[in-house]
């Protein structure tokens, strides 16, 4: 079997499970005793062994087993959670996600030995459950009770005892120097297998086989001979020491004596039946993997589409044919359904990208000694596949920062009389067109007198330069390359690869990231993408003898105006609009559109355009319509031209440019 | 010693009088005159963009990248698309003549004296039935 094209499916499947194993560990940190969530755990790890398994890593097959193990031991009650082994855990995971990145990138896995983590899970269940332990020797002799059936099991009793049979549970418990615990376990086997069925065991069969028990296993069985029977056969076998056999009822069904743990864990249940719900809302739909390529590919034959499908409109508006315009308005129906189509298909919840990041304030909170909580909201709010795998690392710088420098020292804190415990709000909405990402801290703020130090200090700006800076002109200075305001630079945030990369990740998805700060209340960033990438809406121009594309959702409104009505306030050509002073800019001449004769002309013809909360005129020769474009880039040797955002082929097969409204004005 | 590997075939094409190459494997292909869209605040060598198939290809004019008396585009010239580090590039020349082969060894180094824009992007001199055919560096062409 050729296991490389299951690779992929392994390391996309993996990483889904240890995403899930991180958020229900941190969840279990704060419900300790929910035993859904456990379960939940114990899946995770349990899937993640049999698929390493099957694919032969072994590494990572080991110590899930080992961690599957201790998490058993929770799930039994024999022991209980605790930092400590939650820590311990965590590690295993980060250890995991390590190995599967290598596994990624170099296709076997890496020489990294989990040994010491091992080493530690081994310990948990040795020294923490050693007190149970010694205990349920003792009681050994009493009760079976802590040896349960699932779901599975029981239906195969009541199966069988409807049938007349009847269901045991043993349990044997070997002598203490019995040397080949394995191959007496498997004589064990073969005596009752000789009459009666074993459909279940613990530990597993394959650990029995490989001797990893203690001096004592169970098994469940279904036969029809006697208990007394049974229990002579077995103790006729050398070394054994002890055998306990007890018939399973089915009213034992509704376990008499839960251990406290899960008696509390269900009491929890009951009154916390919002989470109950949103556990049972995991279950996923049914769904189909496809490799992003063949989404790209399925994307530019729709945008294709599209183009001819412009080019049969400028046809027939040429033609007279009845017949021929309602194809083409059917056409159009079709291909805007078919890209809205396309386009939801590559849409996936933001939520894939938020999951990462409550382990990481846990672990940067605890790191820092900090309080922090992290409020995540709207997590379900979805967005273009390609944008979701870009937004990662922006984002985790944004809450790096605010971690670090936004929330203060918890002493700090206390003495500006805010609550010990700081909080960081991650929200994503959609806000019209676009999809608004918001980080936001309850922090100190941001210090603008100290950008304004700063910027002085690594000779960005002269003194006088810094003297005039508005507040915002300030914190613009934070995306600037280098720039950094921690005075030490730690191991989260501060060596100045900073704000500047967040801000030109968010400019080549096409979005746009602004910043509120107020002293001592907190800092927001608020990023604002575009809800698709390729397809757009946009208001096509002339100037002079070329044709522009203006996105539709830049533009406020058009109007024309009086040629005469254009001032000059201070060499900046503005027209009094609505009451307010609107700015005006030339297309023509800040494209270099030498064919312009709009100057002549007594009407002149402006698209206001906005960005942020500035509105702008920009003068055009003459207006062609509203037309979907898709949008295309310029290639990498034409990359970082400034006021164009890229190109677009019309229905003639002209190529047209798309201004960028955001550095235009 | 060259320490740039080359194939032994080059697209041969006109600039004036003169004969240029390049080395056929970063040709992709070579079209006919078509309509170019402008950009505006590029080097004034950049005519701009063209729609090939569905796909934005800048283009350059060559002559007035290495700084030859221009001259009017008519039915022979040409645009050489060029493939590199995964961008597709458009150079107009007069006109594509041929695909020829030239042995490394009748390839010179272009002598110091020699006179057309920068220097640095001729590869070397190729001498072939008494033709000199100059030999461009595509790679330093688009970066220079």
């Amino acid at each position: 079997m050729d296991i490389n094209q299951y690779l992929e499916i392994f390391i996309e499947e993996a990483h889904e499970h240890l995403q899930n194993l991180n958020q229900n560990l941190l969840n279990l940190e704060n419900n300790p005793n929910d035993l859904l969530v456990l379960n939940e755990v114990f899946r995770s790890a349990h899937t993640l062994k049999g698929m390493a398994g099957t694919m032969g890593f072994d590494t990572i097959l080991n110590l899930t087993h080992d961690m599957e193990n201790v998490l058993d031991a929770v799930r039994n009650g024999k022991i209980s959670i605790n930092p400590g082994i939650l820590d311990v855990l965590f590690e295993c995971l980060d250890f995991l996600e390590e190995s599967i990145n290598y596994i990624a990138e170099n296709g076997k896995e890496s020489s990294n030995n989990a040994d010491i983590l091992k080493k530690k899970l081994l310990n948990i269940i040795n020294t923490d459950s050693v007190a149970d332990n010694q205990n349920s020797q003792n009681q050994s002799g009493e009760s079976l009770n802590d040896f349960q059936f699932n779901q599975y099991d029981e239906n195969i009793s009541e199966k069988a005892i409807s049938q007349g049979m009847k269901v045991y549970k043993i349990e044997v418990v070997l002598n203490k120097d019995c040397m080949l615990k394995s191959a007496r376990a498997f004589v064990v086997f073969k005596s009752i297998e000789k009459y009666a069925e074993i459909f279940k065991s613990y530990p597993a069969p394959e650990d029995i086989e490989d001797e990893r028990f203690d001096n004592k296993f169970r098994i469940a069985i279904i036969t029809s001979e006697s208990k007394e029977r049974i229990k002579k056969d077995i103790e006729s076998i050398s070394e054994i020491e002890n055998v306990i056999i007890e018939e399973y009822h089915i009213s034992d069904k509704v376990q008499p004596i839960l251990s406290q743990e899960v008696a509390v864990a269900l009491e929890s249940k009951e009154e916390n039946e919002e989470i109950e719900e949103h556990h049972t809302k995991r279950k996923v739909g049914k769904t189909v993997r496809v490799d992003i390529n063949r989404l790209d590919n399925l994307m530019n034959l729709v945008s294709e589409l599209i183009i001819i499908k412009t080019r049969l409109e400028d046809i027939d508006s040429d033609s007279k044919s009845q017949n021929m315009a309602e194809a083409v308005e059917y056409l159009e129906r079709i291909t805007t359904n078919l890209h809205d189509a396309v386009m939801k298909v590559r849409m996936v919840p933001i939520e894939r990208v938020f999951n990462r990041f409550p382990r990481m304030v846990r672990d940067l909170s605890r790191e820092l000694g900090k309080d922090i909580q992290l409020n995540i909201s709207g997590e379900e709010t979805e967005l273009d596949r390609t944008v979701i795998d870009e937004i990662g690392d922006p984002l985790i710088h944004l809450i790096r920062n605010a971690i670090d420098h936004g929330i203060e020292n918890k002493n700090e804190r206390i003495k500006n009389n805010k609550n010990s415990v700081g909080n960081i709000f991650l929200r994503a909405y959609q806000d019209g067109n676009s999809v608004v990402i918001e980080v936001e801290d309850d922090g100190k703020g941001i210090d603008i007198e100290k950008i304004k130090k700063k910027a002085v200090e690594n000779n960005i700006l002269s003194k006088s330069d810094v003297e005039g800076l508005s507040e915002k002109e300030a914190i613009d200075l934070l995306f600037s390359p280098g720039f950094s305001t921690a005075d030490t630079i730690s191991d989260i945030s501060g060596r100045g690869v900073g704000l500047d990369v967040v801000k030109t990740k968010i400019e080549s998805l096409g979005g746009t990231v602004g910043v509120e700060t107020v002293t001592n209340k907190g800092s927001k960033f608020i990023i604002r993408l575009p809800l698709t990438l390729a397809i757009i809406q946009a208001l096509l121009v002339v100037v002079g003898n070329e044709k522009y594309a203006i996105p539709l959702n830049s533009i406020k409104e058009i109007t024309s105006i009086e040629k005469d009505s254009i001032r000059n306030v201070q060499g900046q050509e503005v027209i009094l609009y609505r009451n307010s002073v609107l700015p005006i800019i030339r297309l023509a001449e800040v494209l270099d559109v030498e064919t312009s004769v709009v100057k002549d002309e007594e009407e002149i013809t402006v698209v206001v355009v906005k960005k942020g909360n500035k509105n702008t005129g920009l003068i055009v020769d003459g207006l062609i319509g509203q037309q979907e474009i898709v949008i295309k880039s310029l290639g990498k040797y034409l990359a970082g031209i400034k006021d164009i955002a890229g190109a677009t082929i019309l229905g003639d097969g002209q190529v047209a440019l798309i201004i960028d409204t955001n550095t235009i004005v | 010693m060259r320490t740039i590997d080359m194939s032994k075939q080059f697209v041969v094409f006109e600039l004036g009088k003169e004969d240029y190459g390049i080395d056929i494997l970063s040709v992709k292909t070579i079209e006919k005159m078509t309509n170019i869209t402008r950009v505006p605040k590029t080097a004034s060598y950049i005519k701009g963009v063209i729609n090939l198939r569905g796909e934005i290809v800048p283009i350059i004019d060559l002559r007035e990248k290495l700084n030859i008396e221009k001259k009017e585009y008519n039915d022979n010239t040409r645009i050489i698309i060029v493939h590199l580090n995964d961008m597709d590039v458009g150079l107009i020349v007069d006109s594509a003549t041929q695909v020829i082969e030239i042995d490394n060894d009748m390839i010179e180094e272009p002598p110091e004296s020699l006179n057309i824009g920068d220097q640095n992007v001729i590869y070397g001199i190729g001498k072939i039935n008494d033709k000199i055919i100059t030999i461009l560096d595509v790679e330093k062409l688009l970066t220079a």
